[in-house]
């Protein structure tokens, strides 16, 4: 299991690194943990002419405050978040989500933004971030421009990227002191792919409240107004339902039962 | 002469291991360590396909000489792994594929290239054409008339049809109950860290081609290779360095290990292929695959009356060597009635040939599927009679007054008290407790239930047994070589092979109890065919026993030469001398062992003229007194905690009593049950290798071939009985597979009994959230029509 031969090249900063994408017309990849690609390149499942690593870039580590947004650079690793080298806008959410992601080794190398742009419908900031109302900032041949995660994503691993785009940053809307977050997954074993997995964070102060399921075999379900479903568990049901995630009866039980154990954190705050 | 004073360093000590210290500082020198100067790296060309007709390879022209198929290996002989039991058919396994392909994973060709990734991307550039045939996935339908056939000059896809006849009649007519369930193992693979690695060179000053492969039997591996190289014994060396693991796995002949053989001499340069966890999963370390139709007829105190069973092994597309396809329906045979008094008994068992990897002996072989129906079918039985499990297996089980016992299938039990091994794990579990707490509901909702298991381990069991399979390797005698050296150490030689036995501490403290030398000057050779005396190898539970034996015995010779010299040198009797704390001893004086061998290697001038002139290196063969085993005991105890709506298992609390007989050194057969007991966790509720319906492997990477983890593995509460066996060296019992026999059972029949009162009872490994779902789901639907 070794990939084919590829060129490698690391750009010293975004506009570097746009233009090798521009020129590579699309037989280019960024790379930036490389904690998904690797494996892929690794089976040959995946190639590449040139992969573009992005993940020394120092503009793409950065973490900056836009008052009620925090803007945290796509190269920052899971693990820097789980350390709280980050500052926490979240009410603990992030941290707590990060502790959760795969095994330490992978959070020592894996990125925030790398996982979104990978776009596993099972991964842990697709479907905690989204729930949080993040965008993705997104750099391209004609500038920047934003996507809410919950547009993010097309299907499983397919987004608003283009070739020559790079996710360059992840915008977090601040959480009031009054916000509260669920997020519940079930994996057969710690550092496993989810079976099942929901995300909930409500912020009355913003009369905000958002529901995630994750674990899909397309895009995340995203449901923007949520509050009916914190009423009951019929509602859930409903809403499973009504997502087709229950054509499977037994992948329909876990969804149910992740949803559920999800909203009840919000309810017995 | 030789003195069997203890010492914390001898035979029963709690010795660090001395090996530790190259493993724990990453200086262990495993096969992809090695390097050599102009060595090129080989990939291999896999079959896509379970079951295909290969019309032609195309090799282009820039790859001749650097991509191989079968027709360029001319005078290769095929794998064939024989058996002389009666209606056998033997399967021939040509290394690279010749006229078909039999799985997914076969070997199909090979290239060599500067580079691993430069020699895969020779491969894509050979083509195949093959003319897809359907496959044969499952037991049910490899047996269906008119199936397609594996191997087709056999007729039928059956390698043997493994009977033990017995008369049920009675126990059918006196039975008050009657049990009948149909239990499975699903397949799984081995997870060695460590894979399959080979390097490989022709040694000409020698003439020899040297093999470095990952084995836990280099004279084994030696004797298959020649064969099929057709290379004579003295011109193949295989070294086996350290090994990260091997389980049975690394009990085998492999078509990679001829292979690079060939390549070695047919490119004269070194080679080597260092096995991917996708070629581990999807081609090579398969195992487990069991199922069984078992029916317990009993009293109404759940006393066993009769047992009859009826099921099939699938044994894959070839016979592996040494121990062939049908190692596991046979020991299914011989094995089912376990460590229980079953007065009646009929079983059945196909191996049965498929288009899926070869089977592999694992860990436990036949033992731990064995255990899970046996164990499962007790439980069975229990709920039935309205007693609790424990109450039925103690009913059951041969009571120590009995020992030494031979079972309905002529097992002979040496020793132990197995009803003391399950009363104590009953206590150490707390049952009562546990029902107390069963009786109020868990705040969380989940299910609280308890499970138990009590088995024997055949193990070091030698030549009548393995003359009765007829296999190609029986083991006899296993011999070591015990050398003082001119400066008064010791070096031992034995021809077995340690993958994590611990046997350079084990041995040196085997050395220790008979010699009184310190262990830290006992170096152990082994792994090496050019230096160690023949052995069938590292398997079955068997180097305490034989290895252990074979150097005690060794040492024991060598203190009676260095006590003749020693006699000799202080002007004493030699019954009036002691081999001792490393010395030579008499009333009012003593030399050292280092005295003694200057004297022998640069005196010899002072010593006597009728000197054994074997001098001070001895080589001498073991068996115990009786050759059929040691058997070995253990009852688990288990608590889980089983989450009703997502089907999760988590183990609350684990105990393990366990008798080995006499411990060498407790610290090393705590690690080795603990090490069993989490692969045995992986059988019970993760490990899988799926297949779809065409063959296809479903699994090829640890993201979806699921070992459990550190937090997975409860911490084991271990608790020994050193009952000694009567017929070994020191009372030692083969203790190295224990710990992966009983999970399974503990934990299903504990899954079971906390699922019990709504009427749910899984029968098949692993029980995964999926299946207990399922199983939830049937119970309702069943209980609402």
């Amino acid at each position: 299991m070794k990939p084919a031969a590829f060129e490698y090249v690391r750009p010293k900063n975004l506009a570097e690194a746009l233009t090798l994408l521009a020129e590579g017309q699309g037989d280019s990849k960024v790379k930036a943990g490389g904690q998904s690609l690797g494996p892929m390149l690794n089976m040959r499942l995946s190639r590449v002419n040139q992969l573009v690593d992005i993940s020394l870039i120092p503009e793409l580590k950065t973490v900056s405050d836009d008052s009620d947004t925090i803007i945290i650079g796509a190269c920052i690793t899971h693990a820097s978040i789980e350390d709280g080298k980050i500052p926490d806008v979240t009410n603990g959410m992030m941290n707590s989500v990060a502790a959760g992601i795969a095994y330490r080794a992978i959070r020592n190398q894996g990125t925030i933004g790398g996982s979104l742009a990978h776009a596993d419908p099972s991964a842990d900031w697709v479907i905690s971030l989204t729930a949080a109302g993040a965008e993705a900032v997104i750099s391209g041949p004609n500038g920047e421009r934003r996507v809410g995660l919950n547009q993010f994503m097309d299907s499983a691993f397919e987004t608003k990227l283009d070739f020559d785009d790079i996710l360059t940053a992840v915008r977090i809307p601040k959480f009031s002191k009054q916000a509260r977050w669920g997020y519940y997954k079930f994996c057969r074993k710690t550092g496993d792919f989810a079976e099942a997995m929901s995300a909930v964070v409500i912020d009355p102060s913003r009369d905000y409240c958002r529901v995630v399921i994750g674990a899909t075999d397309t895009h995340p379900v995203v449901i923007t107004d949520a509050i009916d479903l914190l009423t009951s568990d019929e509602a859930i049901d409903a809403c499973i339902t009504k997502n087709a995630l229950d054509l499977n009866p037994l992948s329909g039980q876990m969804h149910r039962t992740a949803l559920r154990r999800c909203i009840k954190q919000v309810q017995s705050l | 002469m030789v003195s069997n004073a203890r010492s914390n360093k001898g035979v029963g000590g709690r010795l660090l291991r001395k090996e530790d210290d190259r493993y724990l500082r990453g200086r262990g020198q495993f096969v992809a360590d090695i390097k050599m100067s102009g060595m090129k790296e080989v990939a291999f060309l896999r079959s896509p396909l379970a079951h295909a007709r290969i019309n032609a390879i195309t090799i282009p022209e820039n790859l001749k000489h650097k991509a191989f198929c079968w027709s360029n290996m001319s005078g290769v002989k095929a794998i064939c792994a024989m058996t002389s039991l009666a209606g056998f058919k033997k399967s021939e396994q040509s290394p690279l594929a010749s006229d078909k392909v039999r799985h997914v994973g076969e070997l199909v060709a090979m290239c060599v290239g500067d580079n691993r990734a430069q020699a895969e991307d020779f491969l894509e550039e050979l083509v195949v054409d093959f003319d897809e045939l359907p496959a044969i996935v499952d037991m049910v339908s490899a047996q269906q008339k008119g199936a397609v056939l594996v191997h087709e000059d056999w007729g039928d896809n059956v390698y043997l049809e493994s009977k033990w006849d017995g008369d049920l009649s009675e126990a059918k007519a006196n039975a008050s109950i009657t049990v009948t369930r149909q239990i499975r193992t699903n397949r799984q693979c081995m997870a060695p860290i460590e894979g399959k690695g080979v390097v490989a060179y022709w040694d000409n000053r020698m003439d020899q081609l040297v093999l470095y492969t990952s084995t836990q039997m280099p004279h084994i591996v030696r004797t298959g290779l020649a064969e099929c190289l057709n290379l004579s014994q003295a011109n193949v060396r295989i070294i086996s360095p350290d090994v990260g693991g091997a389980f049975g796995y690394k009990g085998i002949l492999t078509p990679e290990e001829i292979c690079l053989g060939w390549l070695a001499m047919e490119c004269g340069h070194p080679v080597r292929w260092i096995e991917d966890r996708r070629e581990h999963l999807t081609a090579n370390a398969n195992c487990r695959e069991h199922e069984y139709q078992v029916t317990a007829y009993a009293d109404d105190i759940g006393r066993i009356l009769g047992l009859e069973a009826v099921g099939a092994v699938n044994a894959g597309a070839y016979s592996a060597y040494p121990f062939s396809a049908c190692l596991e329906g046979a020991q299914v045979a011989s094995i089912l009635p376990g460590p229980y008094i079953v007065p009646a008994y009929q079983c059945n068992i196909n191996s049965i040939s498929s288009n899926k990897p070869p089977i592999l002996p694992y860990r436990g072989v036949a033992r731990t599927s064995v255990c899970f129906a046996m164990e499962l079918m007790i439980d069975a039985i229990a709920r039935k009679v309205g007693r609790e499990p424990y109450e039925v297996r103690l009913e059951n089980l041969v009571p120590p007054t009995a020992m030494p016992y031979t079972n309905i299938t002529g097992k002979a039990f040496d020793s132990g008290d197995y009803p003391e091994s399950l009363r104590r794990a009953v206590e150490s579990i707390n049952l009562k407790g546990i029902r107390e707490r069963q009786a109020t509901n868990e705040k969380d909702g989940r299910r609280i239930g308890i499970g138990f298991c009590t088995f024997c381990e055949q193990g070091a069991h030698g030549t009548s047994v393995y003359h009765a399979w007829g296999v190609p390797m029986i083991p006899g005698q296993e011999q070591a070589v015990a050398r003082l050296t001119p400066d008064g150490s010791l070096e031992l030689r034995i021809g077995a092979h340690s993958h994590g036995q611990s046997m350079e501490t084990t041995l040196a403290q085997v050395a220790n109890e008979i010699l009184g030398i310190d262990p830290a000057d006992v170096r152990l050779v082994h792994g090496d065919t050019q230096y160690t005396p023949y052995s069938t190898g590292t398997w079955g539970s068997r180097c305490a026993v034989m290895s252990g034996g074979a150097v005690s015995t060794a040492c024991k010779a060598l203190a009676e030469r260095a006590a003749k010299i020693a006699a000799h040198l202080m002007k004493l009797d030699l019954k009036e001398v002691q081999i001792i704390d490393g010395q030579a001893k008499g009333a009012a004086s003593s030399i050292s062992l280092a005295e003694i061998a200057e004297a022998w290697y640069y005196k010899p001038q002072i010593l006597a003229a009728d000197v054994d002139p074997g001098g001070l290196e001895v080589t001498v063969g073991y068996r115990p007194k009786i050759d059929t085993g040691t058997f070995s005991y253990a009852s688990h105890a288990v608590v889980v905690a089983v989450d009703i709506e997502l089907g999760h298992v988590e183990i609350l609390d684990y105990v393990i009593v366990e008798d080995g007989g006499t411990m060498i050194n407790p610290m090393v057969v705590d690690g080795q049950v603990f090490g069993g007991a989490a692969q045995g966790i992986g059988t019970a509720l993760y490990e899988e290798m799926p297949f779809d319906s065409v063959g296809q492997p479903l699994a090829s990477t640890l993201a979806d071939y699921l070992l459990p983890g550190p937090t997975e593995i409860p911490a084991f509460r271990i608790e020994h009985m050193e009952t000694p066996s009567p017929n070994t060296e020191f009372g030692v019992k083969g203790i190295g597979e224990s710990g992966a026999i009983g999970p399974p059972a503990a934990i299903a029949n504990a899954i079971n009994d906390a699922l019990a009162p709504i009427g749910v009872e899984v029968l098949e490994t692993p029980v995964t959230p999926r299946r207990i779902l399922a199983a939830i789901a049937e119970a309702q639907a069943g209980a609402q029509s």
